[in-house]
């Protein structure tokens, strides 16, 4: 087998990495996060109407029934429609605007959900969810540590840091919602990511103890190539199912499909070519995976 | 090399891949639709005469029935429908022919046969989002309760020190504190004997010397803990009674955390009547009516609550005697002339409070405060300028009734004079409601409709189906043999999982399927991974049967690397995400655990099977 070698393009890589890394820093500075409904807290309505809503409408019975600052949109097709309210309605405010609009509507009016979140939830769930992914981190450098050592350990924690930033940073700049679901497949990308350094990891593992007499870039390359194939086949299957779920999931399902699209796309150039060019960069030498030499008094050294 | 599997490895996968398909069975029988009738108090016994009056309202409404069971004590009952559009015709008809004092709740009848039944085979309950329903999430507000036992505190005090005679001035100080300034060392040191007496769970500490002399009597972090508990735990049973009230079918009422608790009402349709029943937060407060030439400092005014007698009121003294999380449990019921009245019974130390308080007051009028709380809306201007609506509680106070005490009082009394039985059942049901321990509050709901949950689920198969079929697909083509292999393993996996999800009693939600969709696509790594690597071998001049042994061989450390890493993360989502993001975790965790075993043990057997124990020349593995 030709071996490729990935790590000539490491500066490229590099650069094109820390551009994107840049962007989606830039964009929370400037744009955040659209957060979702599960964070700002606040009223969400869904309902399909029997005939086609008129958003001018339905907008202007809300405003009438006290609800001036609602949110009025259709929701995929022209009879579903979706109501949002800013934080400081109490519970009852998702009721109240199902009765106005059964009240206005000339046909039915059917609820399709309703939420409301308070807003000690909010704040508690952003906390909670930049701490599990933290933990995840956590563990995970802890795990590679022990079965590698801890240069991978490093490499991969970084290379995770960096999809998981650019996947957020996706988020960001297409101003998509991201809610509880979007959290949870970024925590997903984590592992998923994870997933495919550990394989090319393995692999330099592997090729570091058999093959003597190669550069660790040598190596490196040679490993990338190696597991290139089930690298992109496993991808591949994953993202079929993703883009299956994107298609006919449904709405509440769409912004998941999309994050682990995102990531797994980002997470598999990321193990092809961040987790290892940071491993290189940390210097990686043979000598870090030998199984360590027992202490013993009667080593010969070299003194200058 | 053979690549032989040993008889009893052959039978291991099989007995496995044998009782997942037992315990997946129950999944693809239909549930009924059905009614579950019970009764509202647990003496009302349902038998076969209650049965034929519900056999009898659905047959006068024309809606088709079977299947009606009554369970051994009867308690409840069940009638499947024909039809599951009805199901809301026909529980109203019941409800009717049967009147109050039986709940008829809507419900999902498994179809399960016995015989799977007996073998604890059970299909996979459906989460809210899929089987439409409310979520409620409510914050019990530990600090009131706190506030509340602290102002027990300083009316204790108070009292005990007037009763002595002792002259001086008690007031709250902080969260947790209630100071007596006294006049002379001798009182404080006599107060502090009285208060150690009546409360020894309360740390005392002298203070201020030279002109007044104080004692403050504070409650330990403990007793925090134990209230805090305590006010939740009594919230939780009488959410459950309300809960039961509501007349649902599987309902949920769980504790989460600290302070919360989770509500979920499988079908419920009326969120607004649920959110009432539930949210109805109220206290009482019983106290004295005031004596018309007592001071203003000393009593405070009431407007009535019931809306014939609005705009009169009463004087109420400012003492409180006990407050509602001191009553066990109110009831209407008549006398032995047949007049309403409500029976009321206080706990052990209510009883003691209620009879120092009434034995010298006879003759005088109590007054029962409901308080409710109760929310206005604040707009805050933010630091960048733009308003942030805040939700300020407050407690309404309103006076239910204020009925001649007629003789010492104990922990049972009656509440007698009233005008009807339904102002009676009224009554005892506004201080059933006052009597929680601590307010509690809405802080998150979801409502999902029937029909969303419905297209939910058909969503969710659709996106299994279709990403199912782009794999097998793909498999197949690029692996051939072996890829069929996979998918056969694959199939299994599915099975596996769903059988696994049954037997633990995990629910099903909508990111659950996303989360078996997600296993489709993984669980085929682990096989890529082994023939990616059989390829290598192959390359590399090994003859088949050592390709395929070395193959397995080496991507084993990989395989279980990779999926120890992704089980770490799915463990973690568990145990720190809440509803959707748990249920994910779920089948993922479980997806992973069943995908090492059909992926690694199960294609090899296949394989073995295939290949294993002959001559062979070239294996059906794609392009190599």
């Amino acid at each position: 087998m030709r071996v490729i070698d990935f790590m000539g393009w490491r500066r490229i890589a590099l650069a094109i990495s820390v551009g994107f890394l840049l962007l989606s820093v830039a964009s929370f500075f400037t744009r955040q996060l659209a957060w979702g409904l599960d964070f700002t807290g606040g009223t969400l309505v869904e309902v399909h109407f029997a005939e086609t809503a008129e958003l001018a409408r339905v907008r202007a019975g809300l405003e009438q029934g006290g609800f001036p600052g609602a949110i009025v949109v259709a929701f995929g097709t022209d009879r579903d429609v979706l109501i949002r309210l800013p934080q400081g309605h109490t519970e009852m405010a998702g009721d109240a605007v199902l009765k106005l609009l059964r009240q206005d509507a000339t046909g039915g009016v059917e609820l399709r959900r309703t939420e409301f979140v308070g807003p000690q939830v909010g704040d508690e769930l952003r906390e909670q969810g930049g701490l599990a992914m933290l933990l995840a981190l956590g563990l995970i450098t802890l795990y590679i540590a022990f079965r590698f050592q801890l240069k991978f350990a490093v490499s991969a924690v970084i290379a995770l840091v960096h999809d998981i930033v650019i996947t957020l940073g996706f988020f960001s700049l297409t101003g998509l919602e991201f809610d509880l679901t979007v959290l949870a497949a970024i925590l997903a990308v984590i592992g998923y990511s994870l997933n495919d350094t550990i394989v090319v990891y393995d692999r330099i593992r592997e090729n570091f103890r058999k093959l003597r007499g190669l550069s660790p870039m040598e190596v490196v390359n040679r490993s990338i190539t190696e597991t290139l194939g089930r690298t992109l086949v496993t991808s591949l299957t994953t993202v079929l199912v993703l883009v299956s779920l994107a298609i006919f999931g449904g709405d509440m399902i769409f912004g998941f499909a999309l994050a682990l699209l995102v990531g797994v796309t980002v997470g598999t150039y990321s193990s092809i070519y961040m987790a290892s060019n940071i491993l290189l960069m940390l210097g990686v030498t043979k000598e870090d995976l030998m199984l360590p030499v027992r202490d013993g008094a009667d080593q010969d050294e070299f003194t200058p | 090399m053979l690549n032989k599997y040993p008889l009893w490895k052959y039978l291991l996968v099989l007995a496995v891949l044998a009782i997942g398909l037992l315990y997946a069975a129950p999944n693809l029988y239909a549930p009924d639709p059905a009614l579950q009738i019970t009764g509202e108090s647990s003496a009302q016994i349902i038998d076969e005469r209650t049965l034929s009056r519900v056999t009898g309202a659905l047959e006068e409404a024309g809606i088709e029935h079977f299947g009606e069971v009554i369970d051994p004590g009867g308690r409840n009952a069940l009638v499947r429908l024909g039809d599951a559009e009805q199901q809301l015709i026909a529980q109203a008809r019941v409800q009717r022919a049967l009147g109050d004092g039986f709940i008829v709740a809507l419900n999902l009848a498994p179809t399960t046969p016995e015989w799977l039944s007996d073998l604890g085979g059970q299909p996979m309950k459906l989460g809210l989002d899929l089987s439409g329903g409310v979520h409620f999430k409510l914050e019990v507000d530990v600090d009131a309760a706190m506030e509340r036992r602290q102002e027990f505190y300083e009316t204790a005090i108070r009292r005990a020190l007037r009763d002595e005679r002792i002259r001086g001035i008690v007031g709250r100080e902080g969260d947790l504190s209630v100071t007596a300034r006294l006049r002379s060392e001798e009182d404080r040191e006599s107060a502090r004997t009285l208060i150690a007496d009546n409360h020894p769970e309360l740390l005392l500490e002298r203070g201020g010397e030279g002109e007044s002399w104080t004692i403050t009597a504070s409650m330990t972090e403990q007793m925090r803990t134990e209230i805090a508990n305590y006010a939740v735990s009594q919230n939780l049973t009488t959410l459950r009674n309300r809960v039961n009230e509501l007349g649902v079918s599987e309902p949920l009422v769980q504790r989460q955390g600290q302070s919360r608790i989770v509500v979920e009402l499988p079908g419920i349709q009326d969120t607004a009547e649920a959110k009432r029943i539930l949210g109805t937060v109220a206290n009482l407060e019983f106290r004295l009516v005031a004596n018309l030439d007592a001071p203003e400092s000393e009593k405070q005014r009431f407007e009535y609550r019931s809306e014939d007698r609005a705009g009169s009121f009463e004087w109420l003294e400012r003492d409180i005697i006990i407050t509602g999380e001191r009553v066990a449990n109110a009831q209407a019921s008549f006398d032995e002339n047949g007049r309403p009245n409500v029976q009321i019974s206080l706990d052990g130390e209510g009883g003691t409070l209620m009879s120092r308080a009434t034995r010298n007051n006879v003759k005088r009028r109590m007054g029962v405060l409901f308080i409710e709380r109760k929310f206005r809306t604040r707009y805050e201007l933010q630091e960048d300028g733009s308003e942030k609506a805040v939700q300020i509680p407050y407690d309404e106070r309103k006076l239910l009734t204020a009925p001649v005490i007629q003789s010492a009082l104990g922990a049972q009394f009656q509440i007698t004079g009233l005008d009807s039985p339904l102002e009676a059942s009224e009554l005892a049901l506004m201080l059933r409601a006052g009597a929680l321990a601590a307010p509690i509050s809405f802080v998150e709901e979801r409502t999902v409709g029937p029909s969303l949950g419905a297209e939910n689920i058909r969503l969710g198969v659709k996106s299994v189906q279709f990403g199912l079929a782009l794999v097998v697909l793909f498999m197949i083509l690029y692996y051939r043999v072996f890829g069929v292999i996979a998918v056969v393993a694959l199939a299994a996996n599915l099975i596996l999982l769903v059988a696994f999800m049954s037997l633990i009693g995990a629910t099903l939600t909508l990111p659950g399927i996303a989360g078996i969709v997600l296993t489709v696509g993984m669980a085929v790594d682990a096989n890529v991974l082994i023939f990616s690597r059989i390829r290598e071998e192959l390359r590399d001049g090994r003859s088949p049967q050592m390709a395929i042994h070395s193959g397995y061989d080496a991507a084993l450390s990989t395989i279980l690397d990779a999926n120890i890493t992704t089980l770490i993360v799915a463990v973690i989502l568990y145990a720190v995400g809440t509803g959707p993001v748990k249920g994910f975790a779920v089948t993922l965790s479980v997806g992973i655990v069943t995908s090492m075993f059909t992926a690694i043990v199960g294609t090899r057997a296949l394989v073995n099977l295939y290949y294993g124990g002959r001559k062979v020349r070239t294996l059906s593995i794609g392009g190599v």
